[in-house]
C-alpha cells in the first residue's frame, strides 16, 4: 500500500523527455497512481476482518537493523484503518481536482511527485508499528509539504513554509526524545508490545517526562493551543490541495500519535498531564471559535476552525476513557472529511472570485452561484456539528466523555471543561452562520456582481461528491465507524 | 619465552606502513621532477591499496603488536600499543576512504593555486599516517605522537598557498592553538602517569579502579586536560575558534580533510581514551563532555545561522556536528559501548555527507574562480552565488541539496535522520535527557540554515554570470561528488549497513 505511491514518485524521477512528456499526462498519471493506492486501501477495507478489529492485520514484520532492535513492522487495526482509507481517498481526490485546477507555481511533475511522497509519509505513519519507523514516516511528510507551500503558495508563502517546517521539526525533535525515553526504558521499539505492557517497568517520573515530550511533539502537529500559530499561516498560504491534505490528514498524525503511542506507552504520564491537556484543549476550542469570529479571510477562518475542532479531539483524548478516545478518532475522520471539503470550496471560491476576503466577496453567492453556495452551506453546517452529519458525533461524544472522565481524573474539572466546550460549540455555530450570512445571502457586492462566475466543473463534482456522501453516511450511521474503533481503543487503554 | 627484541606484526600495521612509505616515495619523486599527474596518481593509488589492506585485515582476526615483552608484563594485561581490532579497522577505513576523496578534490586545486605537488601530497600522506596510527593507538605515548603526526603536517598544508595572506594567518592561528592544546594534554598525561604509573590504557584503567582517594583531584584534572587536547582536534567549543578562519584560509581540500578525516581520527582517539583508559572516572568526564557537547552544538548552530559564505557556514556547521558526535560520550559508563557505537555511526555517516558538501563547494568555487578571472567581482563564494545552481547544473545542485538535507537529518536524507536517531537513542539510554532536549532544539536551528541554502539552489539565478562549462580538469571533483552522492543514496536506502557494522564492532 505504501509501496504504490513510492514507486510512482520514483518513476517521476525519470527524465521528463522520456517518461510522460507533458503536464496533462503527468496529472493523469498522478490520478492513476493514487487511484491504485485507493483501490489497495479499499481492498484492505473489504478484506479487513471486522470480527477482530483489535488484531493487527495485513502485517509485515521483517528484521531491519537488528543491532538496534529496529524492525520493519507494519500493520493495520481498527484505529488506523479509517485513517488509512481517509488518506488514500483525500489524496486521490486532490489529484482528481488537480487535473482541471492545477495550482500556479512550479512544474506539475514536481507537484505530483511531492504529493505522492506526502502520501507515502502519511500512510506510513498510520501503518507503522515500530517507533523509529513511525518517526521516519512522520518526518517524510515535512519536506514535501514545505516545498508545496513554498512553491505553490500565496503571497506570504516563504515565511509560512519556514514557520511550518521549523515548528513541526521542533515538535518532532522533542517527540523523538520522548519516544526513545519510553523505548529505551521498556526495551522495545514495538508499538503493539508497548501497548500491551501499559507502561509496565517504567517509573512514574520517566512516564511523566516522556508523555510531556511526546505530547509536545504531537501537540504541535495537532495543533493544540498555544502551539498552533504555524497553522493559520500554513493553511492560508498553501495551495488548495496542500490545505486539504494538511487539514484533512496531516493534523491527524498528531492526534493519532496521542492515541497510538503516547497514551498507551506512558499511561501514568497521561494521567498526570490529562487535566492540562484538557484545559489547553478547551482553551483551543474557545480560542479557535473567537479567532474565527474575527477573521476576514475565508481560508484563514477555516484554518482557525481547525484549531477549535482539534480541541474537541484533544479533549476526547484527555478524558482517557473509551468514549473519549472513540470521540477523538471519530472527530478525526469527520474533521478530515468536512474540512477537506471546506478547503476545496474555499479554493473554488478564491479561484472564481479572485479573493477570499469575506468583505470583498460581499453577499449573494446563493443567487450568483447557487450550487457552490449550497455545498458551502452544507459543509459549514456539517462543520458546526448539526446532528445527523459527521461533525456532530465527534463533538458530542467528546463532551460526553468529559462528563464522565477516567476514574482517577478530577471529575469537577472535566465537568467545567465540558461546559466551556459546549459554549465553544455554540460559538462555532455563530461564526459559521456569520460567514454564511455574509457571503451567501444578501445582495452581491459591486465588484463581484460584475464578474461572471463559472459553474462547477465535472472534476470538482468528482472531488466533492464522495466527501459529501461520506459526511452524510458517517453522520447518519456513526455506528459503522465506532464499531471498528471501539474494541482496539479498549485494548489500548488496557481494558479487555 | 623471553623476548628482548620485539617482533613486529607487519600485517597489522600494513595500512599505516603503506601510506608512510608512499609519502617518502612521493617526496623523492618530486625531487626528481616526476610530473604532477603521476604524483597524484601515486598518492591516490597508495591510499586505495591501504584501504584494500584494511578490508583484508577486517576478514582476519584481531591483531596487536608492540606489546609489552613477557618479563616486563608482570601479572598485568597484555598491554599492546598498536591494536588492529574491528574498531580500529572501521575508523581506518573511514579515514582512508575520506582521504581518497580529499586527494581527488586536491588534484585540480594544486594545479590552479600553484602549490608544490610533491610537498602537498607528502604532507597529506604524513597526516594520514598520523590519523591511521591514532585510531590504532592504545597507549598514551603513541596517542600523543600520532596526534602530533596528524597535526604538524596540517599547519604546513594550510599555509601552502604561499601568496595568500589569509592562508598564513590561518596556519599561524592553527599552530598556536594546537601547540597550546598539545602542551595542556601532555601536562594532563603526566598527571595521569604520575598517579597511575602506567602509559598503556589497559593498565591505566586497572590502576584507576583502585586508586587511593587522595589522588582523585590529580587524576580528575589530568583527564580533563587530556579531553582538552582532543577537544581541539574535533573543534569542540571552547577550542573551536580556529575552525572558521582556518577553513576559510586553507586550500579547500585541506579544510575538507580537517573537517572529516582529522575529526574522525580525533573522535576515535577520544573514544579510545575515555572507554579504555578512564572508564573508572566517568563521573568526572561524563558531565564535562555533556557540557562541551551542549555548548558546541548550540554555539556552532547559532554562529552558522549568521554566515554569508558557504565555507564559513560549513565550518560552523561542522563545529555543531561535532557537538552531536560528542553527545553520546556524555553518558559515562552507563551503556558506554552503545554510546561509542552511536558516535562511530555518526562519524561514519557524517564523513560521507560532509565530504559530499565540500566536494560540491570545491567544484563550484573552481568555476567561480574561472569566472572571476574573466568577469571580475568579489572572490568569496557567498551563499547568494549558489542561487540557481540547480537550474544550471541539475545533477550537482540536486546532490548538494541532498547532502544538506542529510546533514539536517530529514527524509529523504534518511541516513542523516538515522544518524540523529542513533545519537538520540544513546543519549536517552544514558539518562542524559536534558542533553537530548538541547539536541532536539539544535536540530531545528540546524535545519534552518541548511534549508535556506538548499532553497537558494532552486531559486531563480541572479547577479553575476559565471562560466557554465565545467572546464578542464574537473573530472576528479566530479568523480568525488558522484562517489559521495552514491554513498549517501545507498546509505539512505539501507542505513542498516552502517548501523549493523558499527554495533558488531563496538
Amino acid at each position: 500500500m505504501v509501496g504504490t505511491p513510492l514507486a510512482g514518485a520514483l518513476l517521476l524521477l525519470l527524465p521528463a523527455g522520456r517518461f510522460l512528456p507533458g503536464d496533462v499526462a503527468v496529472r493523469r498519471y498522478g490520478v492513476a497512481v493514487s487511484g491504485v493506492t485507493l483501490l489497495v486501501a479499499a481492498v484492505a477495507l473489504a478484506a479487513f476482518d471486522f470480527g477482530s478489529p483489535t488484531r493487527m492485520q495485513f502485517g509485515v514484520n521483517e528484521e531491519w537493523a537488528l543491532s538496534v532492535g529496529l524492525r520493519f513492522h507494519l500493520g493495520v487495526d481498527g484505529i488506523s484503518l479509517p485513517l488509512v482509507v481517509l488518506t488514500a481517498l483525500l489524496t486521490f481526490l486532490c489529484f482528481l481536482y488537480t487535473i482541471k485546477h492545477p495550482p500556479a507555481g512550479g512544474s506539475t511533475r514536481l507537484l505530483t511527485a511531492l504529493l505522492l511522497v506526502l502520501e507515502v509519509g502519511l500512510l506510513g505513519t498510520f501503518v507503522a508499528l515500530d517507533l523509529v519507523l513511525f518517526f521516519v514516516f512522520f518526518e517524510v511528510v515535512l519536506i514535501p509539504m514545505y516545498v508545496v507551500i513554498a512553491l505553490w503558495g500565496g503571497a506570504g508563502r516563504r515565511a509560512a513554509a519556514y514557520k511550518f517546517i521549523l515548528y513541526t521539526l521542533l515538535g518532532s525533535g522533542l517527540l523523538l526524545v520522548g519516544m526513545l525515553l519510553v523505548a529505551v526504558n521498556a526495551g522495545t521499539l514495538d508499538m503493539t508490545e508497548l501497548a500491551t505492557r501499559q507502561g509496565a517497568g517504567l517509573t512514574h517520573g520517566i512516564q511523566v517526562t516522556a508523555f510531556l515530550l511526546m505530547g509536545l511533539g504531537f501537540a504541535v502537529k495537532a495543533p493544540m493551543w498555544p502551539l498552533h500559530t504555524w497553522l493559520p499561516d500554513a493553511h492560508t498560504e498553501a495551495p488548495t490541495v496542500g490545505s486539504v491534505l494538511l487539514a484533512g490528514v496531516l493534523l491527524k498524525m498528531g492526534t493519532y500519535g496521542f492515541v497510538r503511542i503516547a497514551v498507551p506507552g506512558a499511561p501514568e504520564g497521561a494521567e498526570f498531564w490529562a487535566p492540562w491537556l484538557g484545559l489547553l484543549a478547551v482553551i483551543g476550542i474557545v480560542y479557535g471559535a473567537l479567532a474565527c469570529l474575527a477573521q476576514r479571510d475565508l481560508k484563514r477562518m477555516i484554518a482557525y476552525s481547525s484549531v477549535g475542532h482539534m480541541g474537541f479531539v484533544l479533549l476526547g483524548i484527555a478524558t482517557l476513557t473509551p468514549v473519549g478516545l472513540n470521540a477523538a478518532l471519530f472527530g478525526n475522520i469527520a474533521h478530515g472529511l468536512i474540512t477537506g471539503l471546506l478547503f476545496f470550496l474555499a479554493g473554488a471560491v478564491k479561484e472564481r472570485y479572485g479573493t477570499g476576503d469575506l468583505d470583498a466577496l460581499g453577499g449573494g453567492m446563493l443567487a450568483k452561484a447557487p450550487t457552490l453556495a449550497s455545498i458551502l452551506t452544507f459543509a459549514s453546517v456539517a462543520s458546526l456539528g448539526l446532528p445527523g452529519l459527521a461533525g456532530f458525533w465527534g463533538e458530542m461524544l467528546a463532551l460526553l466523555g468529559a462528563y464522565k472522565p477516567h476514574g482517577d481524573l478530577p471529575r469537577e474539572t472535566f465537568m467545567t471543561f465540558m461546559a466551556i466546550g459546549g459554549l465553544g460549540a455554540v460559538l462555532t455555530a455563530a461564526y459559521f452562520l456569520r460567514m454564511l450570512a455574509k457571503i451567501t445571502h444578501g445582495p452581491p457586492s459591486e465588484v463581484v456582481a460584475a464578474r461572471s462566475v463559472a459553474g462547477i466543473s465535472v472534476y470538482e463534482y468528482a472531488a466533492w461528491t464522495p466527501l459529501i456522501v461520506l459526511t452524510l453516511l458517517v453522520g447518519l450511521w456513526p455506528k459503522a465507524l465506532l464499531e471498528v474503533t471501539t474494541a482496539p481503543v479498549r485494548a489500548l487503554l488496557g481494558g479487555g | 619465552m623471553g623476548q628482548v627484541i620485539q617482533s613486529i606484526d607487519y600485517a597489522a600495521i600494513a595500512p599505516a606502513l603503506i601510506v608512510a612509505v608512499t609519502a617518502i616515495v612521493v617526496l623523492l619523486a618530486d625531487a626528481f621532477d616526476v610530473p604532477r599527474r603521476f604524483i597524484g596518481l601515486l598518492s591516490g593509488g597508495a591510499l586505495a591499496v591501504a584501504l584494500l589492506s584494511v578490508v583484508l585485515l577486517a576478514f582476519g582476526d584481531r591483531r596487536a603488536t608492540f606489546c609489552l615483552p613477557g618479563e616486563l608484563r608482570g601479572n598485568g594485561p597484555r598491554s599492546c600499543s598498536y591494536v588492529a581490532d574491528d574498531f580500529t579497522l572501521l575508523f581506518q577505513g573511514v579515514v582512508l576512504a575520506g582521504a581518497v576523496i580529499v586527494v581527488l578534490l586536491s588534484l585540480r586545486e594544486i594545479a590552479e593555486a600553484e602549490m608544490p605537488a610533491g610537498e602537498y601530497h607528502f604532507l597529506l600522506l604524513s597526516a594520514i599516517v598520523g590519523a591511521l596510527s591514532l585510531v590504532a593507538a592504545r597507549d598514551l605515548v603513541l596517542l600523543v605522537v600520532a596526534l602530533e603526526t596528524l597535526s604538524l603536517p596540517v599547519f604546513a598544508l594550510v599555509a601552502l598557498k604561499r601568496y595568500s595572506g589569509t592562508g598564513s594567518e590561518a596556519a599561524l592561528k592553527l599552530f598556536l592553538v594546537s601547540v597550546v592544546s598539545a602542551a595542556l594534554m601532555l601536562f594532563g598525561i603526566s598527571l595521569v602517569y604520575g598517579a597511575t604509573g602506567a602509559m598503556h590504557l589497559d593498565r591505566i584503567a586497572l590502576a584507576l579502579d583502585d586508586l587511593p582517594g587522595e589522588y582523585d583531584p590529580v587524576v580528575g584534572v589530568g583527564i580533563v586536560l587530556v579531553l582538552v587536547g582532543f577537544g581541539f582536534k574535533v573543534a569542540a567549543v571552547p577550542f573551536h575558534f580556529w575552525a572558521p578562519d582556518v577553513y576559510q584560509g586553507a586550500p579547500l581540500p585541506v579544510a575538507a580533510f580537517l573537517s572529516v578525516v582529522s575529526k574522525a581520527a580525533g573522535f576515535a582517539g577520544l573514544a579510545i581514551v575515555l572507554a579504555l583508559g578512564f572508564p573508572a572516572y566517568a563521573h568526572v568526564w561524563g558531565p564535562v563532555v555533556a557540557l562541551l557537547a551542549a555548548l558546541t552544538m548550540t554555539l556552532g548552530n547559532l554562529m552558522a545561522l549568521r554566515q554569508g559564505t558557504a565555507i564559513r557556514l560549513l565550518a560552523w556547521s561542522s563545529v555543531a556536528q561535532s557537538g552531536y558526535m560528542l553527545a553520546p560520550l556524555a553518558v559515562g559508563t552507563d551503556r558506554l559501548p552503545e554510546a561509542v557505537a552511536a558516535t562511530t555511526a555518526y562519524v561514519a555517516l557524517y564523513a560521507v555527507m560532509n565530504l559530499g558538501a565540500f566536494a560540491v563547494v570545491i567544484g563550484f568555487r573552481a568555476r567561480m574562480h574561472q569566472s572571476h578571472a574573466e568577469y571580475g567581482g568579489p572572490e568569496w563564494d557567498s551563499l547568494d552565488d549558489y542561487r540557481g545552481l540547480a537550474r544550471r547544473s541539475p545533477a550537482i545542485g540536486a546532490a548538494l541539496a541532498f547532502f544538506l538535507i542529510c546533514l539536517a537529518g530529514l527524509p529523504p536524507g534518511v541516513m542523516g535522520l538515522f544518524a540523529k536517531v542513533v545519537v538520540f537513542r544513546a543519549v536517552v539510554a544514558g539518562d542524559v535527557t536534558w542533553l537530548a532536549v538541547v539536541m532536539a532544539i539544535n536540530t531545528v536551528i540546524g535545519l534552518y540554515y541548511y534549508l535556506v541554502w538548499a532553497v537558494r539552489l532552486f531559486a531563480a539565478p541572479e547577479g553575476r554570470p559565471y562560466l557554465i562549462a565545467a572546464g578542464p580538469g574537473s573530472f576528479p571533483v566530479r568523480a568525488a561528488i558522484a562517489a559521495t552522492a552514491a554513498g549517501a543514496v545507498v546509505l539512505s536506502v539501507a542505513p542498516q549497513l552502517v548501523l549493523q557494522t558499527v554495533s558488531s564492532v563496538s
